[in-house]
């Protein structure tokens, strides 16, 4: 037995956020960050809203990588405004916060590192929530999970609840317009990773497979064009839709070792979490490869690489994975982000702890050990190819 | 020869789980700093009419202790681990993913769940090696 949960509404295309004037209710408490407050993204929003008779307030102070210090600081604002809908707007930082000042301010008796899908939240007694993402990356706008930083651990949370899927998720292409091509970049090939480890992962199913597939395909044809052209539409809309899918693809499947990993690195090195992917998602695909051999061979053949057998099928696919990340001007390596070997070897045992720990380590394709993710960091800093076994 | 198996719920079993996990690397690795004891609780179903109850105490990496115990109030522990006896059949079988099947319901977990899922491979090493025991059930 399994099961697949979603968003209950996702509306996406242009002129989606005309569907907010349809929304029901008294109070909305808007959750986002001063960037996309300045873009004048909350204006938008809050006129459509009010346009239902829905009175507004902002909270602007998300940052990124956020800590649980934001989220009980936006979490009283709310239990002091009380709201029936929270509005996260913005990237997954957004997003994040959004869905966990939601569960507090619904469940001010628990703490944020208690949120789990073993633990029965009873959400939706107060609010409701809303997801319109500004980026196509994280999925966040679709999933379960929310990652916020414990900061004196330095130490990134991973924190999941079917019950926290959005109400509505609202794709606006016309939000994603003002992406510089670095963050087109890093969030589109965290929809990758979201992807591809949705896949492979131990807990796939027919209904995560179908989803994860496609917003694969989405990412290989369409994000060289969004970054090429910021401009272009279609390639813009097509990234929301892939984010958003590999979203649901992930929460219904599992995580891996790119994002055991990469939060690991993100957590103690403050790296943005799309480069963190980046600079680790072939190395994982090369150490998975010996368990996921048949399914990498699949995403290949989905996005049209010829290959005579399964081994090179893979091998190609991991080859167009590291020429996508370098268009994107992503580094090829963790050295390359300008790090000395000295500083990150310091880290090195504890960033092997820090993944160790993580959920991502449930349902990879393989499980590995402290020396297997001692020498995946060692590889992913120097560049060095794992060996396909 | 025949393999000798051991009968699950049953204090030989236990015993037998008790010296295999203390041979599993994988699991010595996974739970290094791991602190805290168990209840296993098999509750009836099928050809199980009795409850029956598993102490296990672990303790960075190692199994310290594990038995049989009355019933499940007569130890405190920190976690607990719950199901009806036909869903712990599956599990020992592989047939039950053990994080999946808290998910599903199939199992319940009580205890701090923030320190669970940061030891989820542990938990999952656990069940790797109660399905490494040569089982027969009541």
């Amino acid at each position: 037995m399994w099961e697949f949960t979603g968003p209950r509404t996702i509306i996406f295309g242009k002129e989606s956020l005309e569907y907010l004037k349809e929304i029901k209710g008294e109070r909305a408490l808007v959750i986002t960050d001063k960037v996309i407050r300045r873009l004048g993204f909350v204006d938008k929003i809050a006129n459509y809203l009010r346009e239902g008779g829905i009175s507004i307030r902002v909270f602007d102070e998300v940052e990124p990588d956020p800590s649980t210090e934001t989220v009980s600081k936006a979490a009283r604002i709310a239990m002091d405004y009380n709201p029936d809908w929270i509005v996260a707007l913005g990237g997954g930082s957004s997003i994040d916060v959004a869905k966990a000042t939601w569960v507090l301010y619904e469940r001010p008796d628990i703490k944020v590192d208690e949120i789990s899908p073993l633990v029965d939240l009873g959400l939706r007694k107060k609010a409701r929530l809303i997801c319109i993402p500004t980026t196509s990356g994280s999925g966040s706008d679709a999933s379960w999970a929310i990652v916020v930083t414990n900061t004196k651990e330095q130490r990134k949370m991973e924190l999941a609840s079917k019950e926290i899927f959005a109400d509505i998720c609202i794709l606006e292409p016309q939000l994603t317009s003002t992406m510089p091509p670095e963050l087109i970049a890093d969030t589109g090939i965290d929809a990758l990773a979201n992807g591809i480890e949705a896949y492979v992962s131990q807990w796939r199913n027919d209904f995560s497979d179908a989803l994860s597939i496609k917003a694969i395909q989405l990412v290989f044809e369409y994000l060289p064009k969004a970054y090429k052209n910021p401009q272009d539409e279609i390639a813009r809309e097509k990234m929301q839709n892939a984010a958003t899918m590999a979203g649901l693809a992930f929460s219904n499947s599992q995580l891996g070792v790119v994002h055991a990993t990469a939060h690991a690195i993100g957590g103690l090195f403050k790296i943005p979490h799309g480069r963190a992917i980046a600079t680790v998602l072939p190395w994982v695909m090369e150490y998975n490869a010996m368990e996921a051999m048949e399914r990498y061979a699949e995403i290949a053949k989905a996005i049209g690489i010829q290959a005579r057998t399964q081994r090179q099928a893979v091998e190609n696919l991991i080859k167009a994975t590291r020429k996508l990340i370098e268009e994107m001007g992503e580094p090829a390596s963790i050295e390359e982000m300008g790090m000395s070997w000295e500083e990150y070897k310091k880290s090195l045992e504890k960033l092997v702890e820090r993944a160790m720990e993580s959920t991502g380590t449930i349902a990879d394709p393989r499980a590995p050990s402290k020396e297997d993710f001692r020498r995946l960091f060692t590889y992913a800093f120097k560049g060095r190819r794992v060996d396909l076994q | 020869m025949k393999e000798e198996k051991f009968r699950f719920p049953g204090e030989e079993w236990i015993k037998v789980f008790k010296d295999e996990l203390n041979q599993n690397s994988a699991y010595e690795e996974a739970a290094k700093d791991w602190e805290g004891d168990f209840r296993f609780i098999v509750t009836p179903g099928e050809e199980l009419e009795k409850e029956m109850v598993f102490y296990v105490s672990l303790w960075h990496g190692k199994c310290r202790d594990a038995y049989m115990i009355p019933d499940r109030n007569s130890k405190e522990t920190e976690f607990i681990y719950e199901g009806p006896y036909p869903n712990w059949k599956k599990l020992i079988n592989g047939e039950i993913d053990p994080i999946k099947g808290i998910l599903m319901r199939r199992f319940k977990l009580k205890g701090s769940m923030s320190t669970i899922m940061r030891y989820s491979r542990a938990a999952a090493e656990l069940v790797r090696t109660a399905s490494k025991v040569p089982t027969e059930f009541v």
